[in-house]
């Protein structure tokens, strides 16, 4: 038969099927359903799992490149941020033989010259890194104290919940001034305001000016990549002048019989730049500046705009696999129906027979198993659905992923299954039609 | 004089059965009239199913001509052939062939399903003639749950739902007892006393005679056409 023949007849029946013949077929299609329930449910599970993995992996993989997706964002898309990074292990251990001071990292110059000399960059942001115990009275804490400046909130998109965030005014005076991350409060303060309070650190008491926002997830672009089931870590905020005149340049770390001594200037420098379209080739000579200067490769440069970028990549590669996936079990499922109608309508010839004896026109018949198929293949789709939008939710409660069901994935995925029972019907009911109703009735 | 319902004008079916032509009808005329009850017997192998085919429009002869109620049936296309089928012929078998999945009533109501009549009234129709061949009682049974006899009135009563020209039994009594036999024929005797044109293959002479004509086939010809 050819391929216009099949559509011109498609057309026609469908002009000529009204909806109360439509009704009845479909109450007689569930009855013959329904009367091999288990085969009927045995044929359907192909379709039912395929929908159901694609919904389920699609909201799995959704929630999950949505999360990559926040972190880099919140790092700031306008934003480079370079990063000291500790040299390998046989550079520093050539050099330790001559110094106890192992020196690395962005330099003040590296900031400097950035800012002078690099067109498009609006305002860099250095951050010094030290970690140490914090304590009120007797409750100590194991805190970041990060040492910055005034407009860290703004480029980190991450804003102060209570009190305020330091001034200049503070970074010219070298206040002993911190804001608190909201993670570490409960610790510190569990009972009263830490607004007003002090805290000591070392042998310096710094006053608590203010409390920044929760944070689900830690901002720092390794984060973004590598494990997120840390916990957040606790940070307190310092002016960096400030922690400049505490700690000076070098750090001292004392671990069980040895002892390590760092010079970093800054841990972390983060370069904003004045529009998106700028932001890689600003990449490129903020590049050049720290091969020039720097002999060792001893920083790293992280872009979150390449790196949402690359997220989003991945995210339609990932799709494709698991279009493919869906496709390939969908057209599993459809073959899957197709085998079991073309045995039904084996063993139903005789009925089809009386049927075309009784009247019944060859395109009586086709309607007959065209919507048995694809109520068959509805139906599966519609529990593949709803298991599909369970299992999210089952995923999300016992393994804490975040999930994210879009709207149009159960759409999809159902419009689908509805077209399978359509696509592998056709043949099973062209070919009931097709019998001669003088055999079939003699079938035995 | 009545007017002709079925109008055979030499027609010859030919099956081709791989290189050898089967010539099942050889050129074969008759007419019967309307209120006829004519009984079709012969050995087999002479072509009674093949003609009873013809009859049943659910072939075409190879050549001739068929007219039933004065319409040309023998070119028409599978749709109007259904059609016809459905309007206008009542279909008796001797496995009775009921859809084993409905109920009674839903087999009675079958031929009307296909005429787009409304619901309701194919109901009213089937259970008015389920009465008519006693099983009002057993509308909602499934037909193996039935005895041979009460399927084949069963099979009567969806013959009748249409109120066809022709009703066509093929050998309606030949799975059934002599009893049951008995009550079949007596209600094909009442159809035919209200006026039924009915038409009835059988090999069973004693059927056969209750028929006021029987054409008798041999070999794909008419043997014999006789009044009883």
């Amino acid at each position: 038969m050819s391929e216009t023949k099949v559509q011109s007849g498609l057309r026609k029946f469908l002009h000529e099927l009204t909806l109360a013949q439509l009704q009845r077929a479909m109450r007689l299609g569930f009855r013959s359903l329904w009367q091999h329930r288990l085969r009927s449910l045995l044929t359907v599970l192909g379709i039912v799992f395929g929908v159901c993995s694609v919904i389920a992996m699609l909201a799995i993989g959704e929630g999950a490149s949505y999360e990559a997706q926040e972190q880099i964002k919140s790092l700031g898309s306008q934003n480079i941020i370079i990063r000291s990074v500790k040299p390998p292990d046989d550079q520093k251990a050539s050099q330790g033989s001559q110094s106890y001071v192992l020196q690395y990292g962005v330099t003040y110059t590296d900031a400097d010259q950035i800012q002078a000399t690099i067109p498009g960059v609006m305002v860099t942001l250095p951050v010094r890194d030290i970690h140490d115990y914090v304590w009120n009275i007797s409750r100590r804490v194991d805190c970041d104290i990060v040492g910055t400046v005034p407009w860290y909130t703004s480029m980190r998109n991450y804003r102060v919940a209570r009190g305020r965030f330091f001034t200049e005014n503070d970074m010219a005076a070298r206040s002993s001034v911190c804001v608190l991350g909201a993670e570490m409060v409960p610790s510190l303060f569990p009972l009263e305001s830490p607004l007003g309070k002090h805290v000591r650190v070392g042998g310096d008491y710094y006053q608590v000016i203010g409390v920044m926002e929760t944070r689900g997830h830690d901002a720092t672009p390794a984060d973004a990549t590598a494990s997120k089931d840390k916990p957040a870590a606790f940070r307190m905020f310092v002016p960096l002048e400030t922690i400049k005149m505490r700690y000076g340049e070098i750090l001292m770390r004392r671990r069980s019989g040895s002892f390590e001594a760092e010079r970093v200037q800054l841990h972390e420098l983060t370069v904003k730049v004045d529009s998106l379209d700028k932001v890689t080739t600003v990449a490129e000579a903020i590049k050049t500046v720290m091969e020039h200067n720097h002999k060792k490769k001893d920083y790293q440069i992280d872009v979150p705009l390449e790196m949402l970028r690359r997220a989003e990549r991945t995210k339609q590669i990932f799709n494709i696999v698991l279009g493919s996936i869906a496709a390939i079990s969908l057209l599993v499922g459809g073959i899957g129906i197709m085998n079991i109608m073309l045995a039904s309508v084996t063993e139903r010839t005789r009925e089809i027979g009386i049927r075309r004896a009784l009247g019944a026109r060859r395109r009586d018949i086709v309607t007959q198993f065209l919507i048995e198929t694809v109520m068959l293949s509805g139906i599966g789709g519609i529990m593949g659905v709803l298991l599909g939008v369970t299992i999210p939710f089952v995923v999300s409660h016992f393994a804490g992923m975040r999930t994210i069901i879009t709207l149009w994935s159960p759409l999809l995925a159902f419009t689908i299954s509805g077209l399978v029972g359509v696509v592998f019907g056709i043949y099973p009911a062209i070919r009931a039609a097709n019998m001669d109703p003088v055999e079939a009735l003699r079938h035995e | 004089m009545a007017s002709s319902i079925v109008q055979f004008d030499n027609v010859r079916k030919t099956y081709q059965m791989g290189p050898v032509t089967v010539e099942a009808l050889r050129g074969v005329s008759f007419d019967i009239k309307a209120g006829e009850y004519v009984s079709i017997m012969g050995p087999s192998g002479c072509g009674k199913s093949t003609l009873l085919n013809l009859l049943g429009c659910l072939d075409r002869p190879s050549t001739g001509r068929y007219l039933l109620g004065g319409e040309d049936v023998s070119g028409m296309d599978d749709d109007s052939l259904s059609a016809i089928r459905g309007a206008r012929l009542g279909f008796i078998f001797q496995s009775y062939n009921l859809i084993q999945q409905l109920t009674v009533i839903e087999n009675i109501e079958i031929p009307l399903y296909y005429q787009d009549r409304p619901e309701a009234e194919c109901r009213e129709i089937a259970h008015r003639l389920a009465a008519r061949v006693g099983l009002d009682h057993r509308l909602a049974h499934k037909p193996f749950e039935l005895s041979g006899g009460q399927q084949q009135r069963v099979a009567i009563a969806r013959a009748l739902v249409n109120d066809p020209l022709v009703i066509l039994a093929d050998e309606p009594t030949g799975n059934l007892d002599s009893s049951s036999g008995v009550d079949i024929m007596k209600i094909f005797d009442e159809l035919h006393a209200q006026g039924k044109t009915l038409i009835l293959v059988t090999h069973d002479p004693g059927v056969g005679k209750r028929a006021q004509r029987t054409i008798r086939l041999r070999d794909g010809h008419i043997e014999s056409d006789v009044r009883n």
